[in-house]
This record gives C-alpha cells, structure tokens and sequence, in this order.
C-alpha cells in the first residue's frame, strides 16, 4: 500500500528540507529529521515558532511551501488513520450531554456515516482502550465532571482505539498540576514501549519529561534542533538556535533556559 | 372530563393537528438535541425570526407566506452554517442578521397595509388550522429530516462535541454542518406552522435541553427528547380543545417551560460524580479497578 517504501522514508516521520510558511513569513525553514517507531519525543520551543503548525502539517492540514514531508512513507493527508491526534483546544469543559466512553466511541468510528448500532465488539473495544490509559473506572461519567487528567487519559484513549503508529499530542500538560502530569507523561512512556507507538509531545515545559524521552525537537527563530535532551537544551545549542546568548542553568536535576521568552 | 377528552379526539382538525404536531415535535427534539450539544441554539432562535421576513415578504408580492418562510429559513440556515465557527463572533453576526430580517419583516407588513392575518398566524402558529393534506406532507418532511440526521449520526455527534479532532480525523466538517443547519431550517420553518415563529424554541430546545440534563447517552436523549415533544404537543392540543379559546403555541410554551424549570433546578450534571478513589489520590493504579471492571461486566450492555 505505502508508496515508494526506502530506507529512511518508511519512518513515522521524515521532514527533508521543509519550509513552512504564514502568511507570507517563514514559520521554519529547512527542517531536516526523522522519527523513528516507538520514539516519545517533545517538541519544545516558544510561542509562535511553528509547533502547533509543524503538527498541523503531518496532519496534511497545513502544506509545506518547499521540502518533503513523509508519514510512513506516504504524503500526509487529512484523516490519515496512522495518526492520532490531541489538539491543545477542545469543547469539553461543559460538555454534559456524552460520556467518557462515547468521547472514545469517536475515536473509533465517529468519521463514519450510519447511526451505528452499539454491539458486543465494539464496547468491548472501547472498554479495553479505556482499561489501558486506567480510566476504566469513570467510563460512563459525563465529560464535562471530569478533571483535566482524566481528560487528558481520555483524549489518550480515544487516539489509540484508532492503532496509530503515530501520536501528536499538543500541549496535554497545559493546565495539570504537577502530579497529574507526571501521571500522564508515565502513561504516554509506557505505550511508546508496549504500542511502539512513536510520540511527539508538545510542552511548555521540559522538566517532568526529562527521565521518559528519547529525544527533544526544539523549535525556535525559524530553526530548529532535535536530539537528547543533554545535547540540545544546552548553552551552545540554544544560543546558536535563537542567534543570541542563551544560558542552561541546572538546578536540583532541572533545567532552565535563561535569556529568552519560554 | 374523560368523556370530553374523547370527543375532541373525535374532531378530524384535532386529530390533524395532533398528528402534524408529533411529527413535528419528533423532528424538532432531534435536531435540537444537536442544536445544544453544538452551542447553535441562538440560530435556533434566530432562524424561525429570519423565516418570519420571508413570509411577510411573500405575503406582500402576492405568493404563499409558506413559500417565503420555506425559502428564506433554509437560504439563511445554509449561511449559518458557512459563517464563522468562532462561537461569539458567530452569534453577533446572527444577532445582526436577524434584526435586520426582522426589520424587513415589518417593513413588508407596513407597505402590504391590510390585515396580514396570515402573518400573524406565522408568529403564533396555525395548529388547529391543518388539513389533511398538510399532514401529510409535514409528516414525509419530518421523516426525510430525521432519516438524514440518522445517516450522518456519527460524524454529526462528532463534528457537535469534539470539532477540533473531527476535522483532523477527516470528518468533512463543512458538509456536515451545512446538511444539518438545513435539516434545522426545514424543521424550523414545519414548526413555524405549528407553533409560531415566536416559540419555535419551545419545541425545538425545550425538550432536547430537560433530556440532557436527566441522561448524559446521546442515544437515550434524543429518544427521551422525542418523547418529552411528543408529549408536550399531546398535552397543549388537548388542553387547548378542552380550554375552547387558549391557544395551543401558549399550552405547550408553559408545559415545556414547568417541566424544564425542576429538571434545570435539582439535576445539575453532577449527580452521578463517584468520589476518587484513594488509589487515584495517590498517583498510581486504583486498587479497586479489577472490581470495577467486574461491576460493569454485569451491567447491560451500554452504548
């Protein structure tokens, strides 16, 4: 089914030389990387230097100006079925009228026509999924009680009852206290090994993801560098990506970036 | 009483009124099931206002006030859909457009100069007032409305509460919205008829919005919706043959009105909460997840 399956190009991800672009301006210039199956990355950076937009391209919701973008060797495009997806904002705060379990059911077969009628598989389906990201036990609770981090298992649960091989989750951490977002970014580690499922994760803030991930995408100024988090959230690095000094302070087995807007 | 009640069953413009009326009301708690889950009751409001303009304008060039309601409702519905989705922008751009129909709508009525007593009954409804023939037609109008939501059920559910995700997941977002803002419109413009471009919200939010509120399965509220519809239009027809002179669009305004205060009052979303469980408090798996699992193994099966 893949076209032209070579080498590097079946990878869940392979960027060469893509520009992306808005309105006019240069989001990123010459993004050159591959990810590989089973890979958690984080994908840093500040506000506005392409994050949401380099997600919204592997989603083919957002095409590159130049360069070529490969999803396990194919173009993107929308609804590709290899990639589940969280996005940063969502109507769920209110939302009292479905449940846990019905917000999963979209994930599964809310793209199809029919009114589909509910059957023994496909509740056992939804049941396992949820069972997997442990949100078994508020399955037919409105959405809208739920707490962030059990929204966030539930943005998890209805991505993976789809099978990507690749998962975009932007910014899950936002709004979570501390122990939540532990708790999240654990959850994601693990189905990374168990699913080989490759990962990129949004954040803000580097920290609680130091011990989990394989590798950091750090976007910033139209650039970007990607490698372990000890080579590239470094003084020389980040100075060289921003073009001006940036310093990398280590404190209590955390790192802060000094000098710039995070 | 008992005996009364069976005689105005016996009358044929009741029984056509009650017929056309549980067509309607099925149709209208359907799509307004979708109407709040999605947060476009404000065009639930404003499209029946809208629709009024176009009877009234039809009314002055001479055509059937019917036409123009048909016509301008869906016309303005289709628009909807395809302005903004930013959800306050959206409502200040609706809120414009009505006032303006609005405005027209007088207009029209002015320049006409007679006694538009067909418009009038446009504001208020014409229940008692349907042939046979009507009732047909609305009833086939109805079925095509709720066979179409039926046919796009899942991608509409998704495209109401989960808009984001839907679009990535190539949900064709904009045809989803603009079939349904026309299923609203065509369902809009039948309960016009019935009871008024005024209290078309009764019928079309009313009931959808006491179902939510007592049963969080999509499924479960849009039947209970069409039953609760059902049930007010029953109740506001006969109330209104017993009563001689009240008005129908009055009876079934107060019963939609009297059920949904309570229901709004004692059930505020958040009876069925469990508390955490100490597992959960702690960060790590919950101790009682096997037990649960069992619990629900011996539940029916829920979808």
């Amino acid at each position: 089914m893949r076209a032209e399956p070579d080498g590097m190009e079946r990878l869940p991800v392979f960027l060469r030389n893509v520009r992306i672009g808005f309105g006019g301006r240069a989001i990123q210039d010459e993004m050159t990387f591959t990810i590989e199956d089973g890979e958690f990355i984080a994908v840093l950076g500040p506000n506005g230097a392409g994050k949401t937009t380099l997600l919204k391209l592997l989603l083919g919701l957002v095409q590159p100006e130049t360069g070529e973008v490969r999803i396990f060797g194919r173009k993107p495009r929308r609804g590709n079925p290899e990639i589940g997806y969280a996005p940063q904002f969502r109507t769920l705060d209110t939302n009292f009228a479905v449940r846990a379990r019905d917000l999963v059911g979209f994930g599964l077969d809310g793209h199809r026509w029919g009114p589909g009628f509910p059957s023994r598989k496909r509740r056992m389906l939804v049941d396992q999924v949820l069972e997997e990201v442990r949100a078994s036990e508020y399955a037919d609770v409105a959405v809208g009680e739920l707490s962030g981090g059990e929204k966030q298992r539930l943005s998890l649960a209805q991505v993976l009852i789809a099978n990507p091989g690749l998962v975009l989750l932007d910014e899950p951490l936002a709004s979570l206290d501390i122990a939540s977002a532990h708790e999240i970014i654990s959850l994601v580690g693990r189905l990374c090994v168990s699913r080989k499922v490759a990962v990129m994760l949004v954040t803000h803030d580097i920290n609680p993801l130091l011990q989990h991930v394989n590798r950091v995408l750090y976007l910033a100024n139209g650039r970007c560098a990607i490698g372990s988090p000890e080579t590239v959230i470094t003084r020389e690095t980040l100075s060289s990506l921003y073009n001006h000094p940036v310093d990398v302070v280590e404190a209590m087995g955390k790192k802060f970036v000094l000098g710039v807007e995070t | 009483m008992l005996d009364s009640i069976i005689a105005l069953y016996h009358f044929q413009f009741i029984q056509n009124a009650l017929l056309s009326g549980m067509f309607i009301a099925v149709d209208a708690a359907v799509v307004g099931y979708f109407l709040i889950g999605g947060g476009y009751t404000f065009a639930g409001h404003a499209l029946p206002n809208i629709g009024f303009a176009g009877a009234a304008g039809a009314v002055l060039f001479g055509v059937k006030p019917v036409y123009g309601l048909f016509a301008i409702t869906i016309l303005a519905g289709a628009a909807m859909s395809i302005g903004g989705r930013e959800l306050r922008e959206r409502d200040v751009s609706i809120g414009v457009v009505k006032s303006f129909a609005m405005g027209l709508g007088l207009m029209f009525l002015a320049l006409y100069g007679g006694y538009a007593e067909r418009v009038y009954s446009i504001l208020f409804g014409t229940v008692l007032g349907i042939s046979r023939n009507d009732v047909i037609l609305t009833g086939l109008m109805c079925l095509a409305s709720v066979c179409l939501v039926l046919f796009m059920f899942r991608p509409l559910l998704f495209v109401t509460f989960d808009p984001f995700v839907a679009e990535a997941k190539g949900v064709p977002v904009g045809l989803i919205t603009l079939l349904f803002m026309v299923v609203v419109a065509l369902t809009v413009s039948l309960a016009v008829q019935v009871v008024g471009a005024l209290l078309v919200f009764a019928m079309l939010v009313g009931p959808g919005a006491t179902a939510t509120r007592l049963t969080h399965r999509p499924g479960r509220a849009i039947l209970l919706a069409a039953l609760l519809g059902v049930a007010y239009m029953f109740a506001g027809v006969t109330l209104a043959g017993l009563s001689g002179d009240w008005p129908v669009s009055f009876f079934i305004a107060s019963i939609s009105f009297l059920v949904y205060m309570p229901v709004r009052i004692f059930y505020r979303g958040k009876q069925m909460r469990r508390v955490a469980s100490p597992g959960e408090i702690h960060g790590h798996m919950p101790q009682g997840l096997v037990n649960t699992r069992d619990k629900w193994k011996k539940t029916e099966v829920q979808c």
